[in-house]
C-alpha cells in the first residue's frame, strides 16, 4: 500500500474523526448514565454501528422495547442507508475480498467520504475507500469506549450531550445546501417532516414521512430536473 | 435495568437489521440499477437529512417554556458556526456546548 494512498485517506477523514470522536464519547456516557458499562458501547459500535440508531438504542435499552419495536425502529431510522447502498452499487462492484466489510461500514459519514472522491493522481481508489471505512469506524469504536470509560471515572452532568447527534445532522444539511444549487429535495424533506409531525406526532411521524418523501420526489421529477439544469 | 440476555437480543435485532439495510441494495441490483431507484438514489439523501434533523428535534415542545428556545439558539449556532468556518468539529463542539449551557444552566 503506497504512503500517498494512507496519507490522503488520514486527511480525508479527519472531519469524520472529529464528528465520530464527540458523537462517540456522548453515545458512550448516555449508554453509561442508563447502566451500560464502556464493553457495551464497544459491543454496539461494532456490531451495530450507526451513529443515530445507537443513540435510539440507548433508550430501547433502557425502556426494555420489545424486540418487533426495536426492529421497527431500526428500519425506520437506518431506511436511510438503503439509498446509500443504491448509489455505491456501481462503485464497488470491483472491490474484491473488501467488500463486504465496504458495505457494513457504509454510514452517513464515510458514504459522504466515499461517494463522490475527487483523488489525486497515485491514490489508489479501492484502498482509499477500504482505509477511510476502516478509520471511520476505529473513530466511533474509540469515541464510545471513551464515553463509556470517562462515564465511570468522572460523574460531571451531561444533560443535553445528546444535541452533538442533531448538531451533525445540522453541519451535514448545510453542506448538502452549499454543494448544490436546487434545494427543493431539502425543502421538500424539511416541509413533510414538519406537516407529518404536526399530523401524527413526535412517536408516529416517521413512517408517514418517509411515505411521502419518495411520492413529493416523484411528483416534483421533472421541476428538479429543471433546477440541476441551471446548476450545470 | 433489562437483564442482560435481553439486551444482547435488542443489539443483535438493531444489527441485523441495519446490515439487512446496507446489504440489501447491493444483493438487488448485483446485476444492474433500475432509474426510479437510480433518481432516487440522487435526491433522497437531501430529504433524508433534513427529516433527521427534524426527528433530532421532534420533542421540542413549542408550547410550554422555554418555548423551544435552547433548540432554536443552539441550531442557529450550528449554522453560523459552520458557514463561517466549515469546521466539523467546531460546529458540533459549539453548538453541543451552547445547548448544554442552556438546559442546564440558564433554563
Amino acid at each position: 500500500m503506497n504512503k500517498k494512498t494512507v496519507k490522503y485517506s488520514f486527511l480525508a477523514s479527519l472531519p469524520v474523526m472529529a464528528g465520530y470522536i464527540v458523537l462517540g464519547i456522548g453515545f458512550g456516557i448516555l449508554l453509561y448514565d442508563k447502566g451500560y458499562s464502556f464493553w457495551w458501547a464497544i459491543l454496539m459500535s461494532v456490531t451495530i454501528y450507526a451513529g443515530s440508531m445507537q443513540y435510539v438504542g440507548v433508550g430501547l435499552l433502557a425502556g426494555g422495547a420489545s424486540l418487533i419495536s426495536a426492529a421497527i425502529m431500526t428500519l425506520m431510522v437506518n431506511a436511510r442507508h438503503l439509498f446509500y447502498g443504491i448509489s455505491m452499487v456501481e462503485k464497488y462492484r470491483d472491490t474484491g475480498a473488501s467488500k463486504p466489510y465496504l458495505i457494513y461500514a457504509l454510514t452517513d459519514e464515510t458514504y459522504s467520504l466515499v461517494c463522490d472522491p475527487e483523488l489525486p493522481e497515485g491514490v489508489d481508489r479501492k484502498k482509499y475507500y477500504l482505509l477511510v471505512s476502516l478509520m471511520d469506524q476505529s473513530y466511533w469504536v474509540f469515541g464510545s469506549f471513551l464515553g463509556g470509560f470517562l462515564g465511570s471515572a468522572l460523574k460531571f452532568n451531561s444533560q443535553g450531550i445528546d444535541f452533538a447527534m442533531t448538531a451533525l445532522f445540522v453541519v451535514i444539511f448545510v453542506e448538502q445546501w452549499e454543494k448544490t444549487k436546487q434545494h427543493i429535495p431539502a425543502l421538500l424533506g424539511l416541509t413533510l417532516s414538519l406537516i407529518c409531525l404536526l399530523i401524527f406526532g413526535p412517536d408516529e411521524f416517521l413512517i408517514p414521512t418517509m411515505l411521502c418523501i419518495p411520492v413529493g420526489l416523484f411528483l416534483l421529477k421533472g421541476r428538479i430536473a429543471k433546477e440541476e439544469e441551471k446548476n450545470d | 435495568m433489562i437483564d442482560t440476555s435481553k439486551a444482547f437480543l435488542l443489539i443483535t435485532v438493531m444489527s441485523a437489521v441495519t446490515m439487512l439495510l446496507r446489504f440489501l441494495p447491493f444483493v438487488l441490483f448485483s446485476k444492474s440499477t433500475p432509474k426510479p431507484v437510480l433518481y432516487l438514489g440522487e435526491v433522497l439523501p437531501y430529504s433524508i437529512m433534513a427529516m433527521l434533523v427534524v426527528y433530532c428535534l421532534r420533542n421540542t415542545s413549542v408550547l410550554e417554556t422555554p418555548h423551544g428556545l435552547p433548540e432554536a439558539v443552539s441550531v442557529t449556532a450550528v449554522v453560523l458556526l459552520h458557514k463561517w468556518r466549515h469546521n466539523t468539529l467546531l460546529s458540533i463542539l459549539g453548538g453541543t456546548f451552547c445547548y448544554m449551557v442552556f438546559v442546564q444552566i440558564i433554563v
